[in-house]
C-alpha cells in the first residue's frame, strides 16, 4: 500500500518532469538575456545623469581633474585626450590562444598611455576604467561632448607581424554639406579627417622609429568606432594577440605610450580648437 | 498528525526538484547541441542549394584576377591570375568570381577569408551597387581587428573591381541582416566604393599605400569620393545609405 502511493505519486512527478524543465530553462532563458545590459543602467535610487553624453565620461574622469564640466577655466587649444581601450565586458576582442584577450592588453596600455600623456600636461578622459562595454556611439559621445579634444581608440590585432603598431584614419567620409553648421552623427568624423591624418602621421612616425616593420605614415581604413567622432580621431593597432608570452606586448607598453604622448604634443600647436564642443574645425 | 499521503508528496515534490536541478545542465547543453546542428544543417542546406556555381562550358576561359594575401607577410594583397570560364552577366560571374575567392588560394596561409563563410546572395542594382549575402562564418571566424578585417573586405572588393566592371559599390550583409561592424571594428554600415584606380597600379603596389602618396596619383576620370583607392563607405542613394545607429 504504502510503496504504491510513493510510485503513483512518483510516476506523476516523474510526468511532469519534463514541463518543470522546460519552464526551468524557459526561465533561465529570460533571466539570462537581459542581464548584461542590466549592468549599463544605473543602480535604482541614483538620480539619472542629466546630461547623456557625460553619462559615459563620469566614470572615466572618476578621481582625477579632466571634467570639462567641473567649472575651471577652459584654455584655448588641444587640452583633452580621450583614450578609448576598446572592447570590454562580453566581449573579448581579438583572443590569442595562450588566452590573451584584447579587452584586457589595451586597457593596461591605456593606463600607460594614460601616465605619458599626463606628462605631457594633457588631461585624460577614459571610455571605460574597467571591464565594461559602452557601445560604439557611447565612446564617441564621451569625445563628442569634450571642447579640444583628440580621440585614440586602442587595439591589438589577431594577424601582423608581431612587435610592430599600426596607426589608422577613418576612410574618406562623404563631406558634410549641411546648411545648419550642425554635423551629422552618422559621419561626424568627415569634417575632422585632414586632421586626424596629420596627427595620425605623427604618431605613426614617432611609432616607425621605435618598432620596426611598422609603416611609416597612417593607414585609412573604414573603422566603425572613428566615423561617430567628431574630433581629430585615430586608431592605434598593435600587432598581436598570437605571441606566445603576454610580456612581449607589456614590453611595447612603454614605447606606444611615448610615441602617442610625443605625437599628441606635436599636433597640439596644428589644431585650432573650435568654439563648442564637437563644433567644426 | 499529518496525513501519510501528504508526506509522499511533499517527499516527491522534494525528489523532483533534486532531479529537475540534476537534469537542468544536461537538458540545456541538449538544446544547445539541437540548436547548433539545426543551424549547421540550414547553412548546410543553403550551401547545397548555392554552391553549384552554374559552370556554363559556353562561357568563355578568361583570365580572372583574385585577391589574396601576399606572401611577403605585410598584411597587403597580391593579385593571382587563373582562368576561369566566366558568364558575360554580372551577377553569376561576380558569384564564380567570389565563390573561387572564398574557396582560398592553394596555399591556406595566404586566405583572405574565413574556410568556412559562404556567399548566400548576390544582387546588382540598376545603379551599381552590388549586395553580397555572406554566411555567419564570415564575422564569427575571420580574426578580429582593424588589419585582418580590413584585408578581408579589401580582397572583395577588389576582386570584384577587376573582373566584374558593372560593380561601383558594393554592401555586404551578414546572413541577410545588416551588420554594424565585420567582427568589432571594420564599418559595414555603409557600401565600400569598387570601382577606383587602384586596380591600373601596379601590382607590386601595396594596397595599404601610405595616405601621403595619394596626391601623387593622377586624378583622370573617377570622382572624387572614390579617389583614394581605398575602401571608402561610400553613402550611395537608396535607404542602404542609412547606416543604421544603436539608439
Amino acid at each position: 500500500m504504502l510503496l504504491d502511493v510513493g510510485n503513483i505519486v512518483r510516476i506523476r512527478l516523474l510526468s511532469l518532469f519534463g514541463t518543470l524543465s522546460v519552464v526551468f530553462t524557459g526561465a533561465a532563458m529570460v533571466v539570462s538575456s537581459p542581464a548584461p545590459s542590466q549592468t549599463q543602467q544605473p543602480a535604482p535610487g541614483t538620480p539619472p545623469p542629466a546630461n547623456p553624453p557625460a553619462a559615459s565620461p563620469q566614470g572615466g574622469m572618476a578621481g582625477s581633474a579632466a571634467s570639462p564640466f567641473s567649472g575651471q577655466p577652459q584654455q584655448g587649444g588641444l587640452n583633452i585626450v580621450v583614450l578609448d581601450p576598446a572592447h570590454g565586458g562580453t566581449d573579448p576582442g581579438a583572443r590569442g590562444t595562450g588566452g590573451i584577450r584584447e579587452s584586457d592588453i589595451v586597457l593596461d596600455f591605456a593606463m600607460q598611455v594614460r601616465r605619458a600623456l599626463e606628462l605631457q600636461g594633457f588631461q585624460v578622459v577614459q571610455t571605460r576604467q574597467g571591464n565594461e562595454d559602452p557601445s560604439f556611439d557611447d565612446r564617441s559621445a564621451t569625445a563628442n561632448a569634450q571642447r579640444g579634444a583628440v580621440f585614440i581608440t586602442l587595439h591589438v590585432s589577431s594577424t601582423g607581424l608581431p612587435g610592430t603598431v599600426r596607426v589608422y584614419v577613418n576612410s574618406d567620409l562623404p563631406p558634410v554639406t549641411n546648411a545648419n553648421g550642425l554635423i551629422p552623427w552618422d559621419r561626424a568624423q568627415a569634417p575632422f579627417l585632414g586632421l586626424s591624418r596629420k596627427f595620425g602621421d605623427l604618431v605613426q612616425g614617432l611609432l616607425a622609429q621605435r618598432f620596426k616593420g611598422s609603416p611609416d605614415t597612417s593607414q585609412t581604413a573604414s573603422v566603425r568606432q572613428l566615423r561617430t567622432t567628431a574630433a581629430p580621431a585615430i586608431a592605434v593597432e598593435i600587432s598581436s594577440v598570437t605571441v606566445d608570452d603576454r610580456a612581449q606586448l607589456d614590453r611595447m607598453a612603454p614605447g606606444v605610450a611615448d610615441a602617442i604622448a610625443r605625437g599628441t604634443a606635436a599636433f597640439k600647436p596644428t589644431y585650432i580648437v573650435p568654439n563648442v564642443p564637437g563644433g567644426l574645425p | 498528525m499529518t496525513p501519510r499521503w501528504k508526506v509522499f508528496v511533499i517527499a516527491g515534490l522534494a525528489m523532483a526538484v533534486l532531479a529537475a536541478a540534476i537534469y537542468f545542465p544536461i537538458l540545456r547543453r541538449r538544446v544547445r547541441r539541437a540548436a547548433r546542428l539545426q543551424q549547421q544543417s540550414e547553412v548546410q542546406a543553403r550551401r547545397e542549394l548555392i554552391q553549384p556555381v552554374a559552370v556554363n562550358p559556353a562561357d568563355p576561359r578568361v583570365k580572372t584576377s583574385l585577391f589574396w594575401a601576399s606572401d611577403a607577410g605585410d598584411s597587403t594583397l597580391a593579385p593571382v591570375t587563373v582562368e576561369l570560364p566566366l558568364s558575360r552577366d554580372p551577377v553569376p560571374r561576380s558569384k564564380q568570381v567570389l565563390n573561387t575567392l572564398l574557396a582560398g588560394p592553394v596555399d591556406a596561409e595566404l586566405r583572405t577569408l574565413p574556410p568556412d563563410a559562404v556567399l548566400l546572395g548576390f544582387y546588382l542594382l540598376p545603379d551599381g551597387t552590388a549586395i553580397a549575402d555572406f554566411s555567419e562564418a564570415l564575422a564569427t571566424s575571420i580574426p578580429s581587428g582593424i588589419v585582418s578585417e580590413q584585408l578581408a573586405v579589401d580582397s572583395i572588393t577588389r576582386t570584384l573591381e577587376a573582373n566584374v566592371p558593372q560593380v561601383q559599390r558594393l554592401k555586404i550583409l551578414i546572413h541577410g541582416q545588416e551588420a554594424e561592424t565585420l567582427a568589432g571594428h571594420l564599418d559595414l554600415t555603409g557600401a565600400f566604393a569598387v570601382r577606383s584606380r587602384q586596380a591600373q597600379l601596379p601590382a607590386s603596389q601595396p594596397l595599404t599605400a601610405p595616405s601621403s602618396e595619394k596626391p601623387a596619383v593622377p586624378t583622370s576620370d573617377k570622382p572624387p569620393a572614390s579617389a583614394t583607392g581605398k575602401l571608402t563607405p561610400d553613402k550611395g542613394p537608396g535607404k542602404l545609405s542609412q547606416p543604421e545607429r544603436k539608439s
